[in-house]
This record gives C-alpha cells, structure tokens and sequence, in this order.
C-alpha cells in the first residue's frame, strides 16, 4: 500500500531544535544565578580557610623587603601538641587520681554500651560507624584530657574553651528555658519582662566586658561596699584562676540567656493549647505536662538553639580578652584569644594551627550533637 | 587652687609652645607642608600620645601639616606597625615607639635612615640629648632611624615622709625593699582610715611585667658593667635565667606581691601611677613619670612626699664561671656602692619617632620635621615637666638647672633628688640595656611575660619558671639562628 504523505510526514523524525545564544543562555540561567553565591562562598570561605591551612604550616619572619613565609611542615602542631606551647593549648597534666579513674572508667563503659546498642539494635551502618568511632574518640581523649588538668593540674585553652562551651551553653538554656516558662504564663507584666530580659543581648560584647569588670571590682567597684561589709575587700576575683573563669562565664551567661529564652518562648506560645486544656482537665500535673506534651513539643527548636550557640560560644573571646586579658597566667584563655595572641605576636603559624585544633573539635562536637541529639529530638516530637 | 595652678601651668605652657613655634617654624617655613598629611600611630594614651595631640595642630597652623595622631593599645603596636608595613599597605607614615623594636623594623628596610636631615637640623641641637639617648635610642648600627621624644629608665620611689616617720631609710637592696613593704604593708599611708599597701608593682599580663622582673633580676645577674650584658652569655647565646640569680630575682618578685594590692596581677603602670600618688602606696618601681605625675596638684597626694633612688642591688652577685651566687667583693662587684652591686635597667629606653621609609618624600619630610619640633628644648623642656605627656627627661639641659622642675611645681630639693636619681641611673657604667635582639618583643612579651604571668597565677613554680623561659628562649634562638642572633646581642652590647 502506499503510504500517503500525512504518513511519510508523521513518521519523519521531528526536526532537533535550533540551539541558538538566547536558549544557551536560558540553560545555563541556573547557573549565573548561583555563580555569585559560589564566588562570595569561595572568596569568604573556602579561600580563608584554605590559606590559614597553609599558614598553619609555615613560620612567618621579618626579611629585607618585607617578610617571608617558610615551610615548615607540622612543626607548629608539634609545638602546640608536644612542645614548648603544649601548657598553652592543652595545658600541664597531673597524675589519675581514685576519683579520676572512675569517672574516666564509668565513661569508657558508657561508650561501650553506646556502641554496643548500635551493634545490636538492628540499623548498624559504616559511616554511622565512623561517625561514632570519631565522636567517641574525640569524646575520651576531651575528657581525659579534662581530667588529668581540673583536678591537680592546670587547664590549657582547650578545655577552659569547653568550660564555657558546656557549662556555660547548658546553663544559658537552662535559665532561658525556666524563663521562657515562666513568662509564657498569664502572669502580670510578662511583656514587662519580655522586654528586659532582652536587654543584655542587644548591648555589644566589649560593653558587657567592662560592666562586669567593674562589677567584680572589689576595691573600686560600685558594688565594693558590699563585697567589703562581707569581707570580701581584699579578695581579687581576678586573682584566682576558678574565680576569674567563673567571671567570665557569668558574663558570657548574662548575654546569652536572652537568646536562649526569646526563641524557646516563641515555640511555648507555639505549643498545641488543646492538648495542654485536655492534659489539665484530665489532672495532670506540672511534671508530667512538661514532660510529655511541652518538651516533646519544644525539643527540635530548643536542639537548634543549642546548636547554635555551641557553634557561637567555641569561638568566645571578646568577654575573656577584656575582662581579664586571659589571665591570670593563662587561666582564662580561650581558643580563639589563644589564637588572637599568637597572631598579634607574628606567630602566624601558630595562630593559624590553633585555629584549626579549633574548627576540628567544634565540628566534630557540633556535627555529633546534630546526629546524636537533634535528630533524636525530631524523631521524639514526630 | 589645684585647679588655677594646673591653669597656670597649661597656660605656660600653650605661651611657651607658641613662642617656640614660630622659632622652630623657621626650620620648616611656614606653608611648607601646605595639604600635606602624616598618620602617626603610638599607643593609647592619654600618656605620649597626648603631647603629640595638643602640639599638632600648633604645627599644622605654622607649616600647614596635618598630623593625625592615631592610637592603638600598646600590646597592639608592635603588630600593628608591622603588619601595616610589612604587607605594603603603607597607611602609617610615621609612629613613635620603642626604640628596642627598631631592630625589627631597620632589617627589613621599614624605616626611613634619619642621618642626614638629623645632621643638618640645628634646632634639635642633638649635642644636648643625653649620649645614651642619642646613641641607644635614636641609632641603629650607627645610622639614626628615630628621634628621641623621652628618656626611660626604671627606678624606685618611695613616701619618704612615711619612711622618716617610722625611721626606715631609703632601700639600697632588694632585701631592704622587702622589709620596708612588708613593715609598711596595711598601714594607713594616706590619712583616710583604710590600710594601704607596702608595694605596688605592675604585674598584669600583655603590659609592663616583663620590664619589672629584669629591673629586680638586672642587679643579680650583671655586675661587671654594661657590656657583660643580663639576657644572654655572650659566648654560646644560652638564655641567662636557669642560675641561683635568675632565681633570687624570682623570689623577689612574688614577695613583693604578698605587700601589693589584692589584684597587683592584674594592674599596669597606669593603675599603680594612680595608687602610688593617691598615697595608697610605699614603695613602687616605675620609670621617670612618677616623679612628675606626684607633683600634679589635681591627682596626686603625694607632692613633696616622694622619694627618687636608683633600683635597689643586690649583694650577691652571678659568678658566670661557676654559676653559683656570689658574695660581693673588689673582684665581683667592681662599680659596688657601700657594697651593694647596682644594675639601673634602661628598661624601654624611651618612646622615639620613626618615619616609614615608602611614604611619599613629602611626607616624610613633614614627619621629620614635627618629630623634630617636639623634641626641640622649647617644646621638650616643658613637657618632660608635666606628667601627663608620658616624656620623662633625656636632654642635658633638662638635668642641669632645677628651675625648669621648680616652675613646674616641684621642690628644689625634691627635684634635685629626682634628677639626681636619674643621673645616678643614667651615669651608672653598671647600666643593664634592654635586649635589642631581632624579635626581642617576642622574648620578652610572649615568653618572659607569659611565664612570669603564670608564675604569678600558681600555674608555674619557680623552677617551672625558669624551665618554661629558657626554652622559650632557645626556641626563638634556634628559630632565629643561634650565631645570628649573637652576633647582634654582642654588637648591642659594644663587643
């Protein structure tokens, strides 16, 4: 049969598009678009970060012309971990003590059960297996390192860079938290107190640094006549290395607690109010409606927060530079300001290694507690 | 009647600048530098950076350069400086600081070499700066780099009105200023009821600490005149702190601290200054301004009440063959004084101006030219009086005549026991010079000083101390190069 010409034309392969400037441009749109993005990521980010890893291997000295930069392999991370700047950044160690080794045992056997109920729970992975491998491993050797320090030694900016992460991160949420609660009530002038007990976060780091070193004043301070009807005059807050740090964390706890209590007050107000009515009527107390409905309810936003500020308080230097220059000795220093000096003195290299001891510890710890905690949270409030 | 004396004072003082403007404006005519400006960088003040602030604009008016005074805290400037020049940025044309760091900045061709506009600049009459100043401060391997604003030294005031009251003479030793602290500490030294303190000595971290330590260590360490040096031996370059002396000096150090303020660890210089003349202290160990700032009306106690001296020694001395602590005697103490070994340290050696050699020919000659005028007697003399400024005297003028001090406010005799101290520090062929090594600051700011801090704080014990120094010390010889850095803390010292 012959074929007519509808169908030689239907069965004709459909002619391939012109592809012309205009339709290159539109296919690579997307592209353009994000370009911008990745250069300033690239400039900001990944360049500094990139150049700080080559400065952590070099040693800067002063030359004819200006300066030159030496290889010097991981000489600094040498330095720091093994060397003459090992009491800066991990600190002088004591021997183990009765206390010591059974806090350091009752950890290891916790890991243990940890890794134990991965192994046996039915959703055992390799990269959830490497994952925890690295967080144990960071895990003991911070506490290890916590132990043979606090309790005879004396602590480096590591762990006095923990101190304020931990205790001052879970104090900071536990006063927001308490707040939050309190203040999403119906209780009279909660908006009163909304507004106050935001305050300390919009007032800037450096002000806060000077209001608490004059606080903590004893001799001169506007609060000395107090310290002194307690005989307290002639004790120097400063003076003392616990004392100082606890300074430090008080400020850094005065500033942050707002952050804390704002968001956590947000997802309180948020909460489902039928199930709270429905909780009440059937009588149940306040314990146990926080514990199953308010914080299953709050717990994703109260992870995140938490998050966040670890992330935040790693990097801690303006209230320690300020109020104590990190001393006594080096009592206060953090990371950051341990970082800061040695830049401000030309030891680049040195300045840059700590910078990277930092990024590692706070990305491992951060990441953990985002796959180990946060998640959990949302799995909860699912 | 503080007030109108001070009034007085600064009115002097303005009529005084604007007769000596017009003189040394002749140096540089007026509208020479006409839209010319100078960024100088020194530290925070109010002390040296506020004689350069209230004399600019005097200078812009006769020569039409802008000078801007810019400020940077002190731990910051040595920093600051080189990274402003080192990186080719060039925004500071010009900066006063220590002449210590010149080493640094010479090296690598940072500063402008100063030889030939000094010689040819007949109004700062350099024949009238003290030869120490003039050769320490302003030269470097025998060029002149900087002009010498202030002379530094550090020395040990005392209330001598307390001390004649409970009959305790001036402290010729280390041991005496113990004694006397400890047997002043807690009295009331200023008539308000409350007890005050036997010492008061600027220990905090990142400020001037490690001047302190060397200025009680120099005595112990250094007894056979300027050129045995108190850092390092001068055969093999081995840090001078792991001996007997090093230690003793160590061990004055923290018992002083038992005397001081509850939160001495954490005072500077400007803390201790306002204790001391508020009467709040004994015995302090300073550079020159105390003698100035205790005669200022509006802030000070103490007028008239103070007592000058050289540092205190030591009769006991570093026998550098066998390392042990040695009894003074002809041999081993040879400039003694009634058997007391003194060491004066020349701690700093006094705030100069550089100028950065990449600034515009223009620029740096408008620098010059300001640095110059401040340090010319018309203007320096009346600053080195008022102590505020931060400049403390360095020209021979400025030693000869009491007048100059009574005008400002001093007694004769408290003046000449002022000056005296200085000359006696000054004249001293026992004098320990600051270390001018390459990377001194970190010597002295990093290590020295964050030992001694940690030493303080019961981080380190005193052995520890030693330890942590004298591998500092090494590292940065070794970094540094070991026979380099020899050579150029030989040549310091004139060997």
């Amino acid at each position: 049969m012959p074929q007519t010409q509808t169908a030689a034309i239907s069965r004709t392969e459909p002619a391939p598009p012109k592809f012309g400037l205009a339709e290159w441009i539109d296919q690579q749109t997307g592209k353009l678009f994000v370009l911008p993005a990745v250069i300033i990521l690239l400039a900001f980010a990944i360049f500094p970060l990139l150049i700080s890893a080559y400065l952590s291997l070099i040693k800067f000295k002063l030359a004819t012309g200006g300066f030159s930069l030496n290889y010097v392999g991981l000489r600094n991370f040498k330095k720091l971990f093994y060397g003459s700047q090992q009491y800066h950044l991990l600190g002088t160690f004591d021997a183990f003590g009765i206390f010591e080794w059974t806090v350091f045992a009752a950890a290891l056997a916790l890991v243990a059960y940890w890794f134990f109920r991965f192994f046996t729970g039915g959703y055992f992975n390799i990269p959830g297996f490497i994952g925890r491998l690295i967080t144990a491993s960071l895990f003991i050797a911070l506490l290890w390192l916590t132990l043979a320090t606090v309790f005879g030694g004396h602590p480096g900016s590591l762990v006095v860079t923990l101190f304020y992460v931990t205790v001052g991160v879970s104090l900071q949420f536990g006063i927001g938290l308490g707040l939050a609660l309190l203040c999403g009530q119906a209780i009279r002038g909660r908006n009163a107190f909304r507004i106050i007990f935001f305050i300390p976060l919009m007032v800037t780091p450096v002000g806060i640094a000077y209001m608490f070193r004059m606080l903590a004043d004893m001799q001169r301070g506007p609060l000395a006549n107090i310290w002194q009807w307690f005989g307290l005059g002639e004790f120097s807050w400063a003076a003392d290395p616990w004392s100082a740090r606890m300074v430090v964390l008080t400020g850094d706890t005065w500033q942050w607690v707002p952050f804390m209590f704002i968001v956590l007050l947000a997802a309180v107000e948020n909460m489902p109010r039928d199930q709270l009515e429905a909780a009440k009527i059937d009588g149940a107390g306040s314990w146990q409606i926080f514990r199953d409905i308010t914080w299953p309810s709050i717990a994703p936003v109260a992870a995140t927060i938490v998050l966040i500020r670890l992330i935040e308080a790693f990097k801690i230097i303006d209230l320690p530079n300020v109020l104590t220059n990190g001393g006594p000795g080096i009592a206060t220093e953090s990371l950051t300001l341990h970082s800061f000096i040695a830049w401000r003195t030309q030891d680049l290299g040195g300045s840059a290694a700590v910078g990277y001891t930092l990024l590692f510890v706070s990305t491992v710890t951060c990441v953990s507690f985002f796959n180990f905690i946060g998640q959990k949270t949302r799995k909860t409030e699912a | 009647m503080a007030k109108r004396t001070n009034e007085r004072k600064l009115g002097a003082l303005l009529l005084a600048g604007a007769a000596s403007l017009a003189i040394s404006a002749s140096a540089a005519s007026a509208g020479e530098f006409d839209g010319v400006t100078v960024n100088v960088m020194t530290f925070t003040g109010p002390q040296i950076a506020e004689p350069l602030q209230r004399r600019a604009p005097d200078f812009e008016k006769a020569t039409g350069a802008k000078v801007n005074i810019i400020t940077v805290p002190f731990s910051d400037l040595y920093s600051k400086l080189l990274t402003d020049w080192a990186t080719g940025t060039n925004s500071i044309d010009a900066a006063v600081f220590a002449p210590q760091w010149a080493v640094d900045y010479v090296g690598p061709g940072f500063l402008e070499n100063l030889t030939e506009r000094a010689a040819a600049d007949g109004d700062l009459m350099a024949d009238d700066i003290a030869p120490f100043f003039r050769e320490f401060s302003q030269k470097y391997g025998g060029d002149t780099y900087m002009l010498t604003l202030d002379g530094d030294f550090h020395m040990a005031y005392y209330r001598s009105d307390i001390f004649k009251e409970n009959g305790i003479p001036a402290p010729e030793t280390w041991d005496d200023y113990i004694v006397a602290a400890k047997a002043l500490h807690g009295k009331d030294l200023n008539g308000d009821g409350s007890p005050d303190y036997g010492s008061c000595i600027s220990k905090k971290r990142g400020a001037q600490a490690y001047w302190a330590i060397y200025s009680i260590a120099a005595s112990f360490l250094q007894s056979q005149g300027t050129s045995q040096g108190a850092f390092f031996d001068t055969e093999t370059m081995a840090p001078l702190v792991n001996n007997p002396a090093f230690g003793a000096a160590l061990d004055v150090y923290t018992d002083t601290t038992a005397f001081g303020p509850p939160d001495e660890i954490n005072l500077d210089v400007g803390d201790t200054r306002g204790l001391f003349t508020s009467g709040r202290c004994a015995l302090t160990v300073d550079w020159g301004d105390i003698g100035t700032l205790a005669i200022d009306p509006e802030n000070s106690s103490v007028a008239d009440k103070v007592g000058s001296i050289m540092l205190p020694g030591s009769k006991k001395v570093l026998d550098r063959s066998s390392g042990e602590l040695v009894d003074c005697d002809a041999n081993s103490c040879p400039h003694a004084i009634n058997g007391v070994n003194r060491a004066p340290f020349a701690a700093f050696g006094g705030w100069s101006g550089g100028i950065n050699a990449k600034a515009d020919d223009k620029v740096k000659d408008a620098a010059y030219a300001f640095f110059s005028h401040m340090s010319q007697p018309a203007q320096s003399n009346a600053d080195v009086t008022v102590g505020k400024t931060g400049f403390n005297p360095y020209r021979l003028s400025q030693f000869a005549d009491t007048k100059l001090w009574e005008e400002a406010g001093m007694s004769k005799a408290a003046a000449e026991d002022y000056l005296g101290a200085i000359q006696d520090s000054l004249n001293s062929p026992n004098m320990v010079l600051d270390l001018r090594i390459p990377q001194n600051q970190a010597y002295q700011q990093v290590v020295l000083d964050n030992a001694i801090a940690r030493l303080l704080a019961g981080e380190l014990d005193k052995a520890g101390t030693i330890a942590a120094i004298e591998e500092g010390w090494n590292e940065l010889n070794e970094e540094n190069g070991v026979e380099d850095q020899l050579k150029v803390y030989r040549s310091t010292l004139g060997l």
